[in-house]
């Protein structure tokens, strides 16, 4: 909202400090976002006649002008047509700044020299007007060589751009901002009677007002009928007859330009005036056009069509996505019932005040504010009008609104122009004052303050509160909130509306601070621990880590191998990313092939996040979807395969202490075979934490299948797909101790004996997993065992067997002796025995 | 025999063949003849038994005298020569460190990083753990009562307007969504709190938000936001204030200090908007900061007793404060990204930055 100064000096006497004033709104949560000094830059252009224009030999769009600004001929290049010989036109010379620090300096252009340059209205910021140069011709007394600022009255003003909060409608006008601004600074605050205004603002004397109302009765000139007070609690509508449609007095047409309003008759402008100033819109009607003649205000049928002021045919009256929509739209029609608005929201083209307007009939109505908000919002609708009624008018302020307007349509409005006496006026209920009792403990209590009841009262008063401190300084306070503030809600929230009321007119920065403290620890949970250290021994391995996008297309989801339905985003940002993601693949795909595009494909990258997919099994509570937060890892650097990830895997199970899973390999068919290498590729698997329980599914691990790869365009050198690791975790299962298996708390002692090794080889047919072998051997070593590892793979003609060869070192201690050679050798045995038997091995 | 018969002059001959020795392999050769079982002082001493028994104790003392100046010469030449040589296997094992091959397995253990934004959510929330507070965490698919209607922003409330809001094809349309900032937390945690009487709470809630919002230079519509909720007993509206100058000055220098200002959110009352000293200019002014020193940071206020009464915290017995803020905003400000895209791009060359 811009809030010229010079409006706001009409409530109170504000001081010149235009910085310590934006301080000041800032600290009242009005905040500033900018401010502009108007009239600055303008003290060098002066009002010059055209002696000549010449076209310029080679150039269409510009001409050569000479104009005379009382010092002799000053020769400009102009590209404006709108003016010709003798006409008056506003020059800036060379070494003049423009508003907005434009400088003007002497240019050439196709050879001639510029001397300086003729001004639009937009760019002296007098008016949004850039289609040709101000021209002066009707400006009273204006001679060249005077000064512009002097020629058109401009006074120095400043505009500050506020931002107020939703919950604010009555500081949405200018009244308002004043009655915040003067209630912090302890200035009188008043909403001063037009005449006043009117003397103060155009330096005009008193114009006498309104001539008091005559004529026939507004009952008989024109007819209200609401039949649906629930969306429309009140509606006041008058008659103003004889009117002489015309331009708005020049200093209300500029302070309509310095809010942002373009002017457009002094009907339109009132009303917007008025709306400006008091925050109360008002519709004006041609009377004339308006059947019956009169208004009837009704719920909208199921499915009705109305056209709007910008033309377009909005169908109403039906409930549209979303909560609690109704779907009744207040529609204002003729008396014959014919749409001409939607209430609250925007007016119809068909009852527009237009030049031939002599009778108006004024609208000045209380629109039930939720009613508007769904409204505009199923319309997509939002109008000045719908935004300050949705967020709550003060039922109180039509009368005034409406008086305003008249006596400033008087103005200018012509000497026939009438007042019909009497008001057309619907009246159910309106929200009335609100009392609310402050108890002083209870407010000191949320501020950390201690304010007395005394020091409440005179901090609530100048809001326009009845504040009255009855007792001692922690007796209650009796408020009685205006009907302009309805933000403040009934006990026992609206202590806390008063609390912020209070503190906001005593300042924010001058509340106390304290550091709180308490006898909890703050800590990291264990699941965020575990998150954080496979996140860092990812990083440790070389992966660095992506954060991709949640949104995907159906074929990426498919490619994924996800099931549909998805998940589906009824308003995306981009039509084809509606899907919500079901696996990290396709981002981590994409950041890959980013990276490979710009010659930088050899990476390992990760994502920690959440994948969605609908519930099999709707919950009873909450949201019908599956959250799993997932950790991918894409191994693509160089030589990086299934083993790259098999690596990080096993670096990661160490790291977070997981015991006794295993690593079950594919191969992978189907859905999953998509994106996984079918023969390079496995399930890891954890042993349930109780027993009887079933494994628990950790993720899987090997490589991405070629395929997925080649389409994603990430292919070696010689054409091939790129062998790509994958790692794909469940962290929800892996980081969970009640889930994934740990190994025991408990220290196992080290042996200060010494250990003795044993190294086994067997052909084992290629069918048959090394890991199942490993787990034999484990098995059948008994508890001498410290440990077993594969240490070297042989396939090879030298075998003698079909197969290829696997090399066990197993390595035995005791906790409370030398191990003797027969001991070993009787474990040895054992294990050779077990692995021939289980698995159709020969030892090598 | 042949060679000296002389003590001395063994000795003497021993002294030169071991000086002559000029690898570790020589002087095992030399140290045969100088001192093994057929070397002339060895000789010496067998022929000890043939003398009288004082000149066989002279003879001896002499001989063992003499072995052992043969020892120590051999040890002190063994020595020299075992330096020589390793430090001739250094020189020769030099390597140029300069000539690093980034593809060499030896690098294939580069350190990867972290993201941008989660570095900066684990220090937050370590300012945060340091302050006492927990981390708790919530679901990013959330039901409007969750999102809105706990938070008291019933629908079709113009604040609404405030969040634009990604809905999901869930249930009745709607109903389901995408959160659009962390407070949901605040309900879950607030709920199960008073549904185990587990009272007071002071946590922090860092997580991934959503809103409809077209991606430029400062918004992204994906984000992350942490926020706070502190309900105790005696809580005011000066802890919050307390809360954020520490939080301020720990995470952004000891010159950053926190202000507040009056704001509307639905879910505080009395609310503020908080800005901190401008991390660029300091206060001084610049553009950034729009010449103000100050830069806004997040939201805060006093946990709206419409709140309360929705999870059913008895807002007599108990007071609360909440703040939130985002998090690739504080990264942005810390590291002066110019345009927060660059953090969903993914580009190796930004990442590995941090």
């Amino acid at each position: 909202m811009r809030v010229p100064l010079s409006w706001l000096r009409d409530f109170a006497p504000f001081e010149d400090d235009a910085a310590a004033l934006a301080a000041t709104l800032d600290d009242l949560g009005l905040v500033v976002e900018g401010i502009e000094q108007v009239g600055e830059g303008l003290a060098d252009v002066v009002v010059a006649r055209v002696t000549t224009v010449a076209a310029i030999e080679g150039a269409d769009r510009i001409r050569r002008v000479v104009v005379d600004a009382g010092r002799g001929p000053v020769e400009v290049v102009c590209g404006a047509g709108n003016f010709g010989e003798g006409d008056l036109v506003p020059l800036a010379p060379v070494g003049a700044v423009l508003p907005g620090g434009f400088a003007i300096g002497r240019r050439k252009m196709k050879g001639v020299v510029s001397d300086g340059m003729l001004c639009s209205g937009r760019e002296l910021r007098l008016s949004e007007d850039h289609d040709g140069i101000l021209v002066l011709n009707d400006v009273a007394g204006a001679r060249p060589g005077q000064g512009l600022v002097e020629v058109l009255g401009i006074e120095p003003d400043v505009v500050f751009d506020l931002a107020v909060e939703a919950n604010r409608p009555d500081a949405w006008c200018m009244a308002g901002v004043a009655r915040d601004l003067a209630a912090r600074l302890g200035l009188p605050f008043a909403v001063p009677a037009t005449d006043a205004l009117v003397a103060a603002v155009a330096g005009a004397a008193t114009t006498g007002g309104l001539a008091p109302p005559t004529g026939p009765e507004a009952g008989l000139l024109a007819s209200v009928r609401v039949t649906d007070t629930e969306l429309c609690p009140r509606f006041t509508a008058r008659v103003l007859t004889g009117v002489t449609v015309t331009d708005s007095p020049a200093w209300l047409a500029r302070r309509l330009t310095l809010a942002g309003m373009r002017p457009i008759n002094n009907v339109v402008d009132a009303s917007n005036y008025v709306m400006l100033e008091l925050g109360q819109p008002t519709h004006p009607y041609d009377l004339d056009r308006l059947a019956g003649p009169g208004l009837l205000v009704r719920r909208a049928e199921p499915g009705e069509a109305v056209t709007t002021l910008d033309g377009v045919v909005r169908a109403l009256g039906r409930p549209g996505p979303g909560l609690d929509d109704t779907g009744q739209d207040c529609l204002i029609c003729d008396a014959e019932g014919t749409p001409v608005g939607i209430g609250g929201v925007m007016g119809g083209a068909s009852s527009e005040i237009g030049p031939a307007t002599t009778r108006v009939l004024l609208e000045a109505a209380y629109f039930v504010p939720m009613a508007i908000a769904r409204t505009a919002k199923r319309l997509h609708l939002r109008t000045e009008a719908s935004a300050r009624f949705e967020r709550g008018c003060d039922p109180e302020g039509i009368d005034r609104a409406a008086e305003r307007f008249c006596e400033l349509v008087a103005l200018t409005g012509g000497e026939h122009l009438t007042l019909a006496p009497g008001v057309l006026d619907v009246a159910a209920a309106v929200p009335r004052p609100l009392s609310v009792t402050v108890r002083p403990a209870r407010l000191n209590a949320l501020l950390g303050t201690a304010f007395t009841s005394g020091e409440i009262a005179g901090l609530l008063g100048p809001l326009g509160m009845t504040a009255t401190a009855t007792g001692g300084p922690d007796d209650p306070v009796a408020v009685v909130v205006p009907t302009f503030r309805p933000d403040i809600r009934p006990d026992p929230m609206g202590q806390a509306d008063l609390a912020e009321e209070v503190a906001r007119t005593y300042g924010y920065a001058r509340l106390p601070r304290r550091t709180p403290a308490w006898p909890q620890p703050g800590r990291l949970t264990p699941r965020q621990r575990a998150r954080r250290r496979a996140k860092e021994v990812l990083c440790g391995l070389g992966a660095t880590e992506a954060w991709t996008t949640a949104f995907l297309s159906e074929a990426d989801q498919l490619a994924a191998g996800a099931s549909p339905p998805f998940i589906e985003v009824t308003n995306p940002l981009v039509e084809a990313e509606r899907f919500l993601r079901s696996s990290l693949v396709p981002g981590l795909l994409g950041a890959l092939r980013y990276n490979a595009e710009r010659r930088q494909g050899d990476l390992r990258l990760f994502e920690v996040g959440a994948v969605f997919a609908r519930a099999e099994v709707p919950p009873a509570e909450g949201p019908p979807a599956e959250t799993t937060e997932r950790l991918g890892a894409a191994f693509a650097g160089p030589g990086d395969d299934a083993w790259s990830a098999v690596a990080a895997w096993r670096t990661v199970a160490e790291a977070l202490g997981l015991d006794g899973w295993v690593l079950e390999q594919g191969p992978h068919h189907g859905r999953a075979g998509r994106v996984l290498h079918p023969y390079r590729s496995g399930t890891l698997l954890a042993p349930p934490v109780r027993e009887g329980g079933a494994r628990v599914t950790l993720g899987v691990v090997g490589e991405l299948a070629p395929d997925l790869v080649e389409a994603a365009g990430l292919v070696a050198s010689d054409g091939r797909p790129r062998r790509i690791g994958w790692l794909d975790l469940d962290l929800d299962a892996l980081l969970d101790p009640a889930t994934a298996r740990r190994r025991p708390a408990e220290a196992a002692p080290v042996s200060r004996f010494p250990s003795s090794d044993i190294d086994l080889a067997f052909v084992v047919p290629e069918e048959v997993p090394a890991g199942a072998v490993e787990a034999t051997l484990a098995d059948a070593a008994g508890d001498l065992l410290e440990s077993v590892r594969l240490f070297d793979v042989y396939r090879g003609a030298q075998l003698a067997e079909p197969g290829r060869s696997l090399a066990y070192r197993l390595r035995f201690v005791a906790h409370d002796r030398t191990l003797t050679d027969d001991e070993v050798g009787e474990a040895r045995r054992a294990c050779i025995a077990a692995v021939e038997a289980r698995h159709r091995a020969v030892l090598r | 025999m042949s060679g000296p018969t002389d003590v001395a002059a063994c000795v003497e001959e021993a002294r030169r063949a071991i000086a002559a020795a000029g690898s570790t392999e020589e002087l095992r050769r030399v140290t045969a003849e100088v001192s093994g079982k057929r070397s002339p002082l060895a000789e010496m001493s067998r022929e000890l038994g043939a003398l009288e028994p004082e000149a066989r104790r002279q003879r001896g003392q002499h001989l063992q005298a003499a072995r052992a100046v043969v020892e120590g010469l051999l040890e002190e030449r063994a020595a020299a020569l075992r330096f020589e040589e390793r430090s001739r296997e250094l020189a020769a094992s030099r390597l140029d460190l300069t000539e690093f091959l980034p593809g060499s397995p030896a690098a294939r253990a580069a350190r990867g990083h972290l993201h941008l934004v989660s570095q900066t959510r684990d220090e937050l929330e370590d300012v945060f753990v340091g302050m006492g507070f927990e981390v708790a965490e919530g679901p990013e698919i959330e039901t409007d009562w969750y999102n809105f209607g706990a938070l008291n922003i019933p629908p079709a409330h113009p604040a609404r307007g405030m969040w634009d809001t990604f809905y999901l094809d869930l249930g009745e349309p709607e109903t389901t969504l995408l959160r659009t900032h962390t407070s949901p937390v605040q309900i879950h945690l607030m709920e199960r709190a008073v549904l185990d009487g587990a009272l007071p709470i002071h946590a922090v809630m860092p997580g991934r938000c959503y809103r409809r919002d077209t991606p430029d230079a400062r918004h992204l519509p994906v984000f992350h936001q942490v926020e706070g909720l502190v309900v105790d007993r005696g809580i005011t509206f000066a802890d919050l204030a307390g809360t954020i100058e520490v939080f301020t000055a720990a995470y952004f220098g000891p010159d950053i200090h926190a202000r507040l200002r009056p704001a509307y959110f639905p879910f505080t009352e009395p609310s503020a908007e908080f800005e901190i000293t401008c991390t660029l200019c300091r206060g001084t002014g610049c553009r950034t900061c729009s010449q103000t020193g100050w830069i806004e940071l997040g939201g805060c206020g006093m946990v709206d007793p419409a709140v309360f009464a929705a999870v059913g915290v008895d807002a007599e017995s108990w007071t609360g404060f909440a703040f939130g803020f985002g998090i690739d905003r504080c990264a942005q400000m810390r590291h002066q990204i110019a345009d927060l895209r660059a953090l969903v791009e993914n580009d190796i060359r930004f990442l590995r930055q941090f």
